[in-house]
């Protein structure tokens, strides 16, 4: 369906990906120094969802939304990396300024619609997006990635329903990385295959391995060209794990065993990657190393820096934002309108 | 200026906002191809077809959401809950998307959506389906809440939450949508902030908004049979309230009944004592009272569910105690 990637952007994704999982270290350690508050989810184990299904969207295009773990999803959405690095520490010049934090990124310059700290709060709202899009008639799609745990609310079931009844032009990508914090898959639902709930509603879905990114970005392909062409909702599901705790106050041990935390280890997404770069020549051992070197001394030169050094938001402007600064609409000020 | 109903009001404000712009859909359960249980939405289904007169499941919750995550991107929806009990299963929607998003987006995104949604005590519907939650929404910070007592407000407010970029809830009541009144023929937008001197007194000042801006309208008629002058305040907002206009009125009148059709505790009732008291203490010789309803939920039994309600007799009375002419 696809022309095979360039050799250029399969080593550009890999940059990427490696850049990814720097930046969530970088947040771990930032958390321990106390310079980021509040809860933070890293994305650790996962990167080859956000990476295969975005690499083959249209960032700034599409629209992107997504939960709380979502500082990745951000940045491959075109999300400058500085800004959210100051966001998470709580600064004036942070993608919210400041106001969100680790759980609400937005970046509505680059179509990415939020993370929300609700789990299964962003499903009607994505399928709102695919109702705006619908509705202008655009060549757009809603893309919400969401975790295995958010299909056990209400609003999985209701959007899936009516996004499939109104065959509204979403993309849902659940990564179904086993746990919904620290309760099993199978201790949570009797139907393991999440896709087949989404086939209830009778919804195209499929499920994939999701920590080989040509396997998902194939399956992205497919998935993406379903829903652009018209056919309405399409669901994937991607088959992954977090190798970290679900937040910095969870270990991520006490419910899963040693064997199975090392048998995905085994299966870590960005080494998978480059294994395959490598084995393509694409790229040598050294190149590699020196991605990853690069990655760092630009969290250190340059990301980092830039969050220590920003201001904190005024306290003046604390009720800033809360409503529409203008209030003239709201008075009945209607420009050309009425009497 | 013709006499309308107010179902009719609101019927003419979706009508006149969904020509107007491309984007205004309305969404709710049986508002399409039935028409609306309380006919608001009458007639459009057929005028501007089903994707934007949107019958929806129900799910009250998710097709909230679906109106939120619409206006993000620049839809103006009119969702339509068709009782506010069934409101409480879309709060997560409301409360913690729209409210909020703006703010926790640092002003990036804004979610100009309308919730419309009757509530109150009809006639014997109920305790699920007599709830009276304003407290909720007039509580939360991101929202505006807009009591419309009237057909004119009702068409004028809706009118311009549609053009309003903050989250806008309308509250209206069961009661009153066949209530009659004049509205301009031409168009024309209502504010969506400020109280309404109703009637004018010199006695004292019933504040109320909804229902209870009616109740104390009739109790103003009873008090003027016995010499008292009232003045009546509708409120019209919740949120913000109008403390100006309330102050105003008791600068003149110096005492202050409110009347509430919820609840007392930590009700409306409580909040406008409260402004009262930091915007009006030294404009009052007296405390001000405040006429509730019960803190019980609403009985089937129509003698138990008057019991559980003020009306414009035990306002009257309760003015007049105040008065000190009981």
């Amino acid at each position: 369906m696809e022309a095979p990637m360039a050799a250029n952007d399969r080593k550009r994704l890999l940059r990427e990906m490696v850049f990814a999982r720097r930046f969530e270290e970088r947040c771990a350690e930032a958390y321990h120094h106390r310079d980021i508050g509040g809860f933070l989810h890293l994305y650790p184990g996962q990167e080859a969802c956000a990476f295969g299904v975005l690499e083959r969207a249209r960032m700034g295009h599409d629209y992107v939304i997504t939960g709380y773990r979502d500082h990745v999803h951000a940045i491959k959405s075109g999300a400058d990396p500085k800004a959210i690095m100051a966001e998470l520490f709580a600064k004036e010049s942070g993608s919210s300024r400041g106001r969100g934090g680790s759980m609400h990124i937005f970046d509505a310059d680059s179509h990415f619609m939020g993370g929300y700290a609700l789990v299964g709060e962003p499903y009607p709202l994505a399928a709102g997006l695919g109702k705006g899009i619908k509705m202008k008639e655009t060549d757009q799609i809603a893309i919400c990635f969401m975790g295995d745990g958010a299909n056990n609310q209400g609003t999985f079931h209701e959007t899936m329903n009516m996004a499939q009844l109104w065959e509204l032009p979403v993309l849902f990508v659940c990564e179904n990385n086993l746990y919904a914090i620290g309760t099993s898959l199978e201790r949570s639902t009797p139907m393991h295959d999440q896709y087949k709930r989404a086939e209830a509603y009778a919804m195209a879905a499929n499920q994939v391995d999701g920590q080989d990114v040509d396997t998902v970005m194939s399956a992205a392909d497919e998935a993406i060209d379903h829903v652009r062409s018209g056919k309405g909702p399409y669901f994937l599901e991607l088959m992954t794990y977090r190798l970290r705790g679900h937040s910095m106050s969870d270990s991520g041990r006490g419910y899963r065993s040693e064997a199975e935390i090392k048998r995905w280890m085994e299966r870590d997404p960005v080494y998978l990657f480059r294994d395959q770069l490598v084995e393509e020549g694409v790229i040598n051992a050294e190149e590699f190393d020196d991605m990853d070197r690069d990655a760092q001394q630009r969290l250190d030169d340059e990301i980092v820096p830039f969050a220590e050094e920003s201001p904190e938001p005024d306290v003046a402007d604390l009720t800033k934002y809360v409503l529409d600064e203008d209030t003239s609409t709201a008075l009945g000020q209607i420009p050309g309108g009425g009497k | 200026m013709a006499e309308i109903f107010y179902w009719d009001a609101v019927r003419r404000a979706h009508d006149e906002e969904l020509a107007h712009d491309p984007l205004v859909f309305a969404i709710g359960e049986d508002i399409g191809l039935p028409g609306g249980t309380y006919k608001a939405t009458q007639g459009l289904f057929d005028k501007y077809g089903e994707e934007r007169v949107v019958d929806a499941p129900i799910s009250e919750n998710s097709y909230t959401g679906i109106g939120i995550g619409a206006s993000m991107i620049g839809c103006r929806p009119i969702i339509e809950i068709m009782s506010v009990n069934f409101g409480l299963l879309a709060l997560d929607q409301i409360i913690n998307a729209a409210a909020k998003i703006r703010y926790m987006s640092g002003g990036q995104l804004e979610c100009p959506v309308v919730i419309r949604s009757p509530g109150g005590v009809a006639h014997q519907l109920g305790a699920q389906h007599s709830g009276r939650l304003e407290k909720i929404f007039s509580g939360t910070s991101g929202l505006r809440v807009v009591t419309p007592a009237f057909p004119a407000d009702a068409y004028g407010m809706l009118k311009t939450a549609v053009r309003c970029d903050d989250p806008v809830v309308i509250l209206e009541h069961e009661a009153i949508y066949n209530l009659k009144g004049e509205v301009a023929d031409e168009e024309h937008f209502a504010s969506l902030e400020g109280a309404r001197v109703v009637r004018e007194g010199s006695d004292v000042t019933l504040i109320g908004y909804l229902m209870s801006t009616h109740w104390n309208l009739a109790a103003a008629d009873k008090l003027a049979e016995q010499g008292i002058s009232a003045e009546v305040i509708d409120l019209r907002s919740l949120k913000p309230i109008d403390s100006e206009t309330i102050r105003q009125s008791l600068a003149k009148t110096h005492k202050a009944m409110v009347v509430t059709e919820d609840e007392a505790p930590v009700g409306m009732s409580a909040e406008i004592m409260a402004v009262i008291n930091e915007a009006c203490f030294f404009e009052l010789d007296a405390p001000p009272v405040r006429v509730a309803a019960e803190d019980t939920p609403i009985p089937y039994n129509h003698k138990l569910e008057r019991a559980a309600l003020p009306d414009a007799d035990r306002v009257a009375e309760a003015t007049r105690r105040l008065l000190g002419r009981a």
